[in-house]
């Protein structure tokens, strides 16, 4: 095998004390940027950016990549110990994670996290070692068409598991589309729902919403509760891990779903946050223990930490191969390459094979590196479980703020935080689903994008949808998937089994 | 080797004599180069080629922190630029969204707040084509759109911009008609062509080399009154010089290239609009630059003072005009 030989090559060029060094740099600032809400992955390496100009490329893509996986492991634990996620892909992990958490399973929630993100990284890893030149091949056979069927097929994966009220989901929803659409239009060139507001033109950043919705909605809640901090101490012993770890295997439905969506998204390139989201729902829809999701069910925090992973892995090779970056960490490197001299592409593989492989073969390393940091770390952040709510609420507070301004250094973006975290509370308080605004905030504006072109494509047909078999098998799934409801209670009504019927369980 | 180059160039800069006025005008803090667009695009790269060449040769005392405000197709940028109302220590990194922007979107600048400071490089358009595409020219290719009566799809960056623009001179000039689809940036749109999923683009150079070297696309010609500068090969047979012109081919478009614009913020003393001048002058002289220019595939044409403020204003009227026709006018 061709690319088993470069890869060996790639070792040769990656494991110098000098890479091995830039690796353990590069991923303790990415868990420290992980860990703050709002200051994510892509703020993080476009700061540390001008460093790399006078570095050797290989050695610069190895520190920024390295952030990139410590960025991704950081965004969980604060999900688990603080149910504030860290990164927007991290979202979904809050979901099952804190409720372990509450229930004294801290330890494990974060060793399930670590080690099936692991898990999730090695397959992406795997899967571009391996098949780089036929994935993009395939991913060249994606347009507009074939990506809005993606985002459909994401969206009607997750919705309808709110369970609770159909209507407040469908406001929920509603309200992220809207939000989505603020700004400038891509397909008209026109801005929208501005207002003749300045502050607006930028539209309204997720990273902000996330930070109010969660960080602010969550501490407004804690302290009517009485100013308790909900988090739990979480001390991490060898024997903790490795009991954990001995799990793992009996949750290999999980693990390999979630890589798989996680690939997926990551090559398609729906990006990580929507891959966990995906992987959450479905697990929840068709998992042995969906009665248990959302109250602390361990495949609960597997399924989206695993495709969280997988994706942002995988979304390297388009940015390699094709030029087009899976996420938004990946668009910023992208243009680090360009500083560098290299030119994304086909031939980039071919030309300088050097930095490919030495790339690949730190992907490996690097996220070993990450699992065994991030859990050095977690005694450190579980510490500040036990320091009293009175003086670490306020710093939570400073620290979410500071996230908010680090998105675009603006001061809008202060009140945007401070309004949605408003807008988190009012949602709990009266028990509207807040998973579904943020999926389509994510989302929404690509998707319109996707159906527009499409739209422009087919000069208004929607049989663009079924023109190739490629298109059309996606969005047949996606049918399916959201009108799955009604198939369950079919096959029930005619065959008398008990079907995937999603309970009805609270999705904070 | 290239430490002796850039050690001999410092050296050279060093030795020409730095103008010396009496109200002379110095940065006294951090500066900030803002660019009017995302991170990774042409104006990120450009922003960034410009910041390496004044901290490798150290041409100013301040460090530069490069901050990308992509918001609203990069009006962001310019609302946040205009509002450092006298501060030369911020700087603008445009194209010519500068006076374009106005005027299609409701947005609170004009281009007459600003005080341009140089142009430092043009960046070209080509006509792309799928490698395999059994087109050869110019005037073949858009002979067989006007037959396929507007079913041939040429994909570009964003919308009512550079790309969209272009798109339509050549329909006047050749009476074919396009759908055009806008996507996020030149480089979706090349990866849509190598994928056969539209039938052209007018892409810049670097946001298609990767494709052509691996001949997935093909640029017919460029729209440029001479051919690019003679270079290495690109792909196995092909330099960037070896693409002929259209106008060579029988366009009726004389040329056709976007500048990439360096601004201050209104009110700022006449004295920094010239250090700032003086500064780019210097980087467009560095072997930095030269390797910038190389790599990216760009014209590099340093202009300042009257002849920039002349060049703004006759293209500001030219596309004015087909705005005006599109309907696209707001402003």
């Amino acid at each position: 095998m061709d690319n088993l030989g470069s890869l060996f090559h790639g070792f040769g060029v990656a494991l110098t004390w000098y890479h091995v060094a830039l690796m353990l740099v590069g991923v303790l600032l990415g868990i420290l940027v992980g860990v703050l809400p709002g200051l994510g992955a892509p703020n993080g390496v476009t700061i540390l950016m001008p460093l790399t100009f006078t570095m050797d490329p290989v050695s610069a893509i190895i520190l920024l990549t390295s952030m990139y996986w410590g960025a991704l492991f950081g965004g969980s634990t604060t999900s688990i110990l603080f149910n504030i996620p860290g990164e927007p892909s991290s979202v979904a992990t809050t979901f099952d994670g804190h409720p372990m958490a509450k229930q004294g399973q801290a330890v494990e929630a974060l060793s399930f996290a670590f080690l099936s993100a692991g898990f999730g990284a090695l397959v992406g890893v795997i899967v571009i070692t391996v098949l780089s030149g036929w994935v993009t091949r395939f991913a060249l056979r994606f347009s507009s068409p074939e990506y809005f069927a993606v985002y459909f097929l994401a969206f009607a994966s997750f919705i309808g598991l709110a369970g609770a009220n159909p209507v407040k989901t469908l406001v929920s929803i509603l309200l992220g589309f809207a939000f989505a659409t603020v700004g400038m239009d891509t397909i008209s060139g026109s801005l929208r729902l501005t207002f003749g507001f300045d502050e607006l033109l930028r539209g309204i950043s997720f990273l902000i919403v996330v930070i109010g919705l969660f960080g602010i909605g969550e501490l407004l809640l804690t302290m009517e509760e009485g100013l308790k901090f909900e988090g739990v101490k979480a001390k991490v012993s060898l024997s903790g891990v490795l009991a954990t770890l001995a799990r793992l295997p009996r949750y290999w439905v999980a693990l390999i779903r979630g890589s798989l969506v996680g690939v997926w998204m990551g090559i398609t390139p729906g990006g990580p946050t929507a891959a966990s989201f995906m992987s959450y729902g479905l697990a929840k829809r068709f998992s042995r223990r969906r009665a248990n999701f959302g109250k602390g069910e361990p495949e609960g925090v597997i399924a989206p930490e695993t495709a969280d992973h997988g994706a942002g892995t995988a979304a390297m090779l388009p940015m390699l191969a094709l030029g087009i970056p899976g996420s938004a960490t990946a668009a910023v490197m992208m243009g680090g390459l360009m500083i560098w001299g290299l030119n994304p592409g086909p031939m980039l593989f071919i030309e300088r094979p050097d930095f490919v492989w030495g790339l690949i073969a730190s992907m490996y390393l690097g996220n070993v590196v990450a699992v065994v940091l991030v859990l050095a770390t977690v005694p450190l952040f579980a510490a500040i479980l036990r320091i009293p709510f009175a003086i670490i609420g306020p710093v939570i507070v400073v620290v979410c703020f500071i996230g908010a301004w680090t998105v675009g250094a603006s001061k809008p973006d202060l009140w945007f935080a401070f309004f949605f975290g408003l807008v988190g509370y009012v949602f709990k308080k009266l028990d509207y689903p807040v998973a579904p605004l943020v999926l389509a905030l994510v989302i929404g504006d690509k998707a319109e994008d996707a159906f527009r072109q499409s739209m422009l494509m087919s000069q208004g047909s929607l049989r663009i949808f079924y023109e190739n078999p490629l298109v059309g098998t996606i969005t047949t799934l996606a049918i399916l998937l959201v009108t799955w409801p009604l198939w369950a209670m079919l096959i029930e009504r005619v065959w008398g089994v008990r079907t995937a019927r999603v309970q009805p369980v609270d999705l904070e | 080797m290239r430490l002796a180059v850039i050690v001999a160039a410092v050296a050279a800069l060093g030795a020409s004599p730095a103008p010396l006025s009496a109200q002379e005008w110095k940065p006294t803090k951090p500066v900030e180069f803002v660019g009017a667009a995302g991170p990774g695009g042409g104006t990120d790269i450009f922003a960034r080629a410009v910041q390496l060449a004044i901290q490798n040769h150290k041409l100013i005392d301040q460090p530069i922190l490069v901050a990308n405000k992509g918001g609203g197709s990069g009006a962001e940028a310019f609302v946040y630029v205009k509002a450092a109302t006298g501060d030369p220590h911020k700087l603008v990194f445009g194209t010519s969204n500068l006076y374009t922007l106005p005027m299609v979107a409701k947005v609170a600048f004009k281009h007459t707040d600003f005080l341009p400071v140089a142009a430092m490089v043009f960046d070209e358009f080509m006509l792309w084509v799928k490698g395999d595409a059994p087109y050869s020219d110019y005037k073949s290719y858009t002979a067989a759109a006007k037959s396929a009566n507007g079913t041939y799809k040429m994909a570009g960056a964003l919308s009512k911009d550079t790309d969209q623009t272009l798109t339509r001179y050549i329909e006047k000039d050749t009476g074919a008609k396009f759908i055009y689809i806008p996507y996020r940036s030149g480089g979706e749109a090349s990866v849509q062509l190598s994928g056969g999923h539209a039938n052209s683009h007018v892409n810049n150079p670097s946001e298609s080399v990767g494709h052509w070297k691996a001949g997935q696309v093909k640029p017919l010609c460029v729209f440029a009154k001479e051919r690019m500068p003679k270079g290495a090969k690109v792909t196995e047979t092909q330099g960037w010089s070896d693409i002929p012109t259209c106008k060579e081919q029988g366009a009726g478009i004389e040329e056709y290239q976007m500048p990439r614009t360096v601004s201050l913020p209104p009110g700022s003393p006449q004295a920094a609009v010239e250090f700032w001048a003086g500064v780019f002058k210097k980087v467009s002289e560095t072997p930095e630059w030269k390797e910038y220019l190389e790599r990216t595939a760009q014209t590099g044409r340093y202009m300042a003072g009257a002849d920039l403020k002349a060049f703004i204003e006759t293209d500001e009227k030219r596309t004015r005009k087909v705005y005006e026709d599109e309907g696209w006018l707001v402003n």
